[in-house]
């Protein structure tokens, strides 16, 4: 089937198999490997991105759903070679480190903060629970999500 | 001399400097090595075994061969070199031929079109099995009851630890058996190569996430008989590690396949395939009786200690040397009787993960530690103080501890940490047992302290040279390292800027891919990659200063001995001769290369006595939490820690490993196990294998104990292995003194609290 995706402000057209989940899609199709894929069960959130300005896990949605849909993803929030506040907040505060989980944290942390841009850390942790990092312990990607609310 | 604000400007050792990958990995521009492509692509794919036992009667590829779209299907006959690779001992077949020993074991490999096409075609591989019973009790592998189920023998290595008086028995005495359920190291990023034939007659090279480049070299080569050069590997972007690929996983598959095909060949794990394609830590009995006198002091240890190595060695034999070393834990004593297994099993295979067979002796230990104190009347903080180890101390291999060992600082500064506030009557229900699932009332949930201090061996023991190369080019002001150290996220590459920035006086340096193009580096584990990567570049560096130092003087006049690094400046220490290092190194090039090696050590004689292990680091932990004593329910509150560092020459990173090595030690406390049943994985899922997320993570206070350690190169001790030993018994002591249950093996499960 056809699919219509305006990604990163480019609209792209595909054909593609009715079973191709959004994550596949970006990656294979459009090829933007930015966005993750780590568990395979919406478990880990490595693959979120925005759909018509939400944050979601890519691999539970088809790429059939978002069609005629917007989506951004990681490689989206550069723009004119000037980085996301979020994306600066995560280098500057180490809220990474093999950077696997980062592109789906940055984006859930930036839904997160669309929705309440003034979070407590506990608020942020709560909306960060379904983002999964194996290496930072999450406290300095707290700190990333807080130091960008503050900016 | 620089000032500590241009050290933090410049980014030089000490400052917070930022790492040159964060900018592409919070772009996504940072290529992992699942973002591999090559445009003829092919799709490899593995069929393993669903037997945790069984012979191999037939295996029929023709049905998959029969697919539109695949390529190629390999067996063990295909394998043109040696049929098994390993770590250690090679006994692990590439695929099984006639018996498969684990369930998840490979048994083909096919090339196709498309992902789907290479799943379909698994499927039409018809194999027969003669299904056999499967060996899963390392009692079963130790007593002899079971036939060997591989030719090396069901017991991969036993080893005795015999240390002064075998008959002592002190005025008190304390006992009991331990176990540690089999942990995953659940890096996010998944397995991931490309393969790619070369064209020049032969050879491959490979892009995969690894931890030692120079060791999958050696292991493919071997199997696929090629001579070690035409096999070339360059590191994937690496999403994690903690030890799960320091095996080879789908690395000759996926080179076979390539060399079979002749076209570039992708590879790439789900998450379930994941937890059957590497190794995990290994499950462990462990029984200890400790023996000290009236006041507390401990005299002797005696434990007999079996770990589990599933059905192949990988590192087993090194894991359990960890393990019997270092069951005194951080205490000096004089007297042990340790007797120690690594068995074969029908379970997956064990090998590396963070901590290395000491997570499992500390559980052991430090349990034993609060036994101890409560039948001697003292608290757990005193007892550990009492019988704290010293520098000069020697340890039960007879090895005496010539590290800095601050065991008694680590376990001060730790208690010095402020607790944190009593739960009120109305908390916040995120941040109670139970969490988001609101299941917690107030009157159930009770608070426990409890306490846990390790000692870790930095680097590889038993004699092995795990030396570490780094090349310096230095031209017109500009730093270029080259290395093959593995950077797997723990941040090795700003660390090596950092070096090179401090050594040579420069602002910008150059990071070369990392290769097999240069020599080895070892691997980046055993917390050894800052102490001997670091020390090969900081050697490497040095070399080009002193060839940089001896033009400046022969065009200058000057004595070489006089010159010094001032800033970015080469300066005379005694005179006027200020010039900067661009300037100096103008249309030059200077180029040196280094390895750095640790001191030799020796293998351990059969009593277990001799210089195994090259240095320590020490570190405590103070666990407070929460449990729902109703629900069985824990919420970790706070983790204190104080760890011995030697120096912190990133203190951001520095954080980072502390606060995510405690994540994971939490995770074995009360979360994480790969739950076996008769050898088959029962949870291989991110939904039934539990990870720690931002809301179990504990606050973590920290304090970085820093006298630097004179044997490594740049004073610092590696920090990634210690964050994660002694916290695990620290919460589960924790857990104990809220619920009064014994609690003796993790990670706990409500209904351990509940019924236990």
């Amino acid at each position: 089937m056809k699919v219509s995706i305006t990604i990163n402000g480019t609209t792209q057209s595909h054909d593609v198999e009715p079973r191709t989940l959004l994550v596949h899609y970006i990656r294979e199709h459009a090829h933007l490997t930015g966005t993750n894929i780590g568990c395979d069960t919406s478990s880990c959130g490595a693959c979120t991105v925005h759909l018509d300005g939400e944050a979601v896990k890519s691999c539970t949605i088809l790429a059939a759903q978002a069609d005629g849909g917007t989506v951004t993803t990681i490689e989206g929030l550069t723009k004119n070679g000037e980085m996301h506040p979020m994306q600066k907040a995560f280098m500057e505060n180490h809220g990474l480190q093999c950077g696997y989980c980062t592109p789906g944290m940055v984006m859930a942390a930036i839904g997160l903060l669309n929705e309440n841009p003034k979070p407590s850390e506990e608020e942020v942790r709560l909306g960060l629970e379904g983002n999964l990092c194996r290496c930072t312990g999450y406290h300095n990607i707290v700190k990333s999500v807080l130091a960008a609310a503050n900016k | 001399m620089t000032t500590k604000t241009s050290t933090q400007r410049r980014g030089a050792l000490g400052s917070s400097a930022l790492r040159p990958d964060g900018i592409p990995k919070v772009q996504g521009r940072f290529a992992f090595s699942s973002d591999a492509w090559a445009d003829s692509m092919l799709w490899g794919a593995t069929l393993r075994s669903p037997h945790p036992h069984a012979r191999i009667v037939s295996i029929d590829v023709s049905g998959a061969l029969a697919i539109n779209g695949v390529s190629a299907v390999i067996t063990a006959k295909d394998v043109p070199g040696q049929l098994t690779y390993g770590l250690i001992a090679s006994d692990q077949p590439v695929f099984a031929s006639e018996m498969v020993r684990y369930a998840g074991e490979p048994v083909a490999a096919v090339a196709a079109d498309h992902p789907e096409t290479a799943r379909r075609a698994l499927d039409a591989i018809r194999v027969d099995y003669e299904v056999l019973p499967p060996l899963v009790d390392a009692e079963d592998a130790i007593s002899g009851s079971f036939p060997a189920i591989h030719p090396d023998g069901n017991v991969i290595r036993r080893q005795r630890i015999i240390r002064g008086d075998q008959s002592f028995v002190g005025d008190v005495v304390v006992e009991g058996y331990y176990d540690v359920g089999m942990q995953d190291q659940a890096f996010l990023g998944l397995e991931a190569a490309l393969a790619l034939p070369d064209d020049a007659g032969g050879g491959v090279e490979l892009f995969v996430a690894t931890q030692w480049l120079h060791e999958d070299q050696k292991q493919i080569a071997a199997c696929l008989d090629l001579p070690i050069e035409k096999v070339r590997l360059t590191l994937g972007g690496v999403g994690g590690a903690f030890g799960g690929r320091e095996d080879i996983s789908l690395q000759v598959h996926c080179c076979l396949l390539a060399l079979t095909t002749g076209r570039p060949i992708k590879m790439q794990y789900g998450r379930e395939e994941s937890f059957f394609g590497h190794i995990h830590r290994h499950p462990a009995r462990i029984f200890m009786r400790h023996h000290a006198d009236w006041d507390g002091t401990l005299r002797r240890v005696e434990a007999r200690v079996v770990l589990d190595g599933g059905a192949y060695a990988s590192t087993s034999s090194a894991v359990l040397i960890n393990a019997v070393t270092h069951m005194q834990g951080p205490y000096k004593c004089e007297m042990a009787t340790v007797d120690g297994y690594a068995v074969r099993s029908n379970n997956p295979p064990c090998g590396a993960m963070r901590g290395f067979g000491v997570v499992q002796a500390c559980f052991a230990h430090e349990s034993q530690m609060d036994k101890l104190a409560a039948a001697c009347g003292l608290d757990p903080v005193d007892i550990r103080l009492k019988n704290a180890m010293r520098t000069g101390d020697r340890l039960i291999t007879g090895q005496v501890m010539d590290s800095v060992a601050p065991v008694e600082r680590c376990i001060r500064e730790t208690a010095a940490i402020p607790l944190p506030e009593p739960l009120p009557a109305d908390p916040d229900p995120l941040l109670i047992p139970g969490g988001a699932g609101l299941t917690a009332r107030r009157g159930n949930i009770t608070r426990g302290i409890g306490w846990g201090v390790s000692i870790k061996n930095l680097m590889y023991s038993e004699g092995f040279d795990d030396y570490a190369t780094a090349r310096c080019r230095l031209a017109n002001g500009v730093a270029t390292l080259q290395f093959a150290t593995a950077e797997v996220g723990q941040g090795f590459v700003v660390l090596a800027q950092q070096i090179a920035r401090t050594v040579l006086g420069v602002d910008t340096v150059l990071l070369e891919p990392i290769s097999t193009a240069i020599g080895s580096a070892g691997s980046t584990s055993a917390s050894r990659q800052t102490w001997m990567s670091g020390g090969a570049v900081d050697g490497a560096c040095r070399l080009v200063r002193e060839r940089l130092f001896e033009h400046v003087a022969a065009t200058h006049h000057v004595d070489p001995l006089r010159l010094v690094i001032d800033g970015t400046d080469v300066v005379d220490s005694m005179g006027t001769l200020r010039v900067t290092v661009t300037e100096a190194s103008k249309d030059l090039t200077f180029d040196e290369t280094f390895e750095h090696h640790h001191r030799a050590t020796e293998e351990l004689d059969e009593n277990g006595q001799g210089n195994c292990h090259v240095a320590f680091a020490f570190v405590a932990h103070r666990a407070v939490v929460d449990v729902d004593t109703e629900l069985g329910l824990v919420k970790v509150v706070q983790v204190a820690t104080a760890q011995d560092v030697g120096r912190v020459l990133n203190p951001l990173a520095a954080l980072g490993q502390v606060e995510g090595g405690i994540a994971q030690g939490l995770g074995l406390a009360v979360m994480e196990e790969i739950v076996l049943e008769n050898g088959r994985m029962r949870n291989p899922s991110f939904t039934d294998y539990l990870l720690p997320t931002a809301l179990d993570a504990p606050e973590v206070v920290v304090s970085m104990i820093e006298e630097p350690e004179p044997q490594a190169p740049l004073g610092a001790k590696g920090i990634g292995e210690p964050p994660c030993i002694s916290v695990t018994p620290a919460i589960v002591a924790a857990i104990r003194q809220a619920t009064g249950k014994e609690l003796p093996r993790v990670p706990v499960r409500p209904h351990d609290i509940v019924f236990g």
